[in-house]
């Protein structure tokens, strides 16, 4: 399984935090954060929008990653909007 | 004094105040190496995005947080000449004009201090794993990241 997390004011947008995901869907496999993403993308209605490249940073196991980031089955991936501490 | 002593990092993300002083005393205690000590601390200001503002709430990413801050750490080891750093964050519930976050350097000559410390902010601003949602009148509203900030990270 896939454990995908989400923060921010995205975590309120898609209204979770937190979801599990096979890696393995019916016609692919999930092995890259783009792929992830455009499937995330067509799960709820306004989810393209709020999970467009550009707009979100995505972290694999707790790093910051780009698009092309091969994912493997049980990585933890988090989208979460531009940060913001500091 | 073992080397690994004189240049420690020290990471703490909670959601208790610090104390400036204490933490001062810790970069320079038993420290003769070191001729410089550059400090920042970073507070919740009454005014931003949102208008008025009463207070904010820090969310973090827990599990990669205190990584993200270490290896922005390292980083700057890697470009200047160092001796202790100390990176503290707090999170939760906030309010104006308490203490969000506190970087310490310590270095031979004041240079490398002060880049380093500057370094170190401007990377926290855009890499580490934390969001502000401010409380006004109008309600809670997350902060939305600055251009800015990403030019003075890339600009290093």
């Amino acid at each position: 399984m896939l454990k995908i997390l989400f923060f921010g004011q995205l975590k309120d947008m898609l209204k979770t935090s937190a979801l599990e995901l096979d890696w393995q869907q019916d016609n692919q496999t999930l092995d890259t954060v783009s792929k992830l993403r455009q499937y995330l993308q067509t799960k709820e209605q306004g989810w393209q929008e709020y999970l467009q490249v550009g707009k979100v940073l995505v972290a694999v196991n707790q790093e910051l990653v780009q698009d092309e980031q091969v994912i493997s089955d049980s990585d933890e991936i988090a989208f979460f909007p531009p940060v913001t501490g500091g | 004094m073992s080397l690994s002593y004189y240049k420690q990092t020290v990471i703490r993300v909670q959601t208790d105040d610090f104390n400036l002083a204490a933490e001062y005393k810790k970069l320079r205690d038993n420290n003769p190496k070191d001729g410089a000590i550059v400090t920042f601390v970073g507070l919740v200001r009454d005014f931003n995005q949102s208008g008025e503002v009463s207070g904010l709430f820090l969310e973090h990413y827990p599990a990669m947080t205190e990584k993200s801050l270490a290896e922005i750490v390292d980083q700057a080891r890697s470009r200047w000449s160092i001796g202790r750093v100390t990176v503290i964050h707090r999170v939760g519930q906030l309010n104006v004009s308490e203490q969000i976050v506190f970087v310490g350097v310590s270095s031979q000559h004041r240079q490398e201090a002060f880049h380093a410390n500057e370094f170190i902010m401007d990377f926290l601003k855009t890499q580490a794993p934390f969001w502000k949602k401010e409380n006004s009148k109008k309600g809670d509203t997350w902060v939305q990241a600055k251009v800015t900030d990403q030019y003075k990270a890339k600009n290093w």
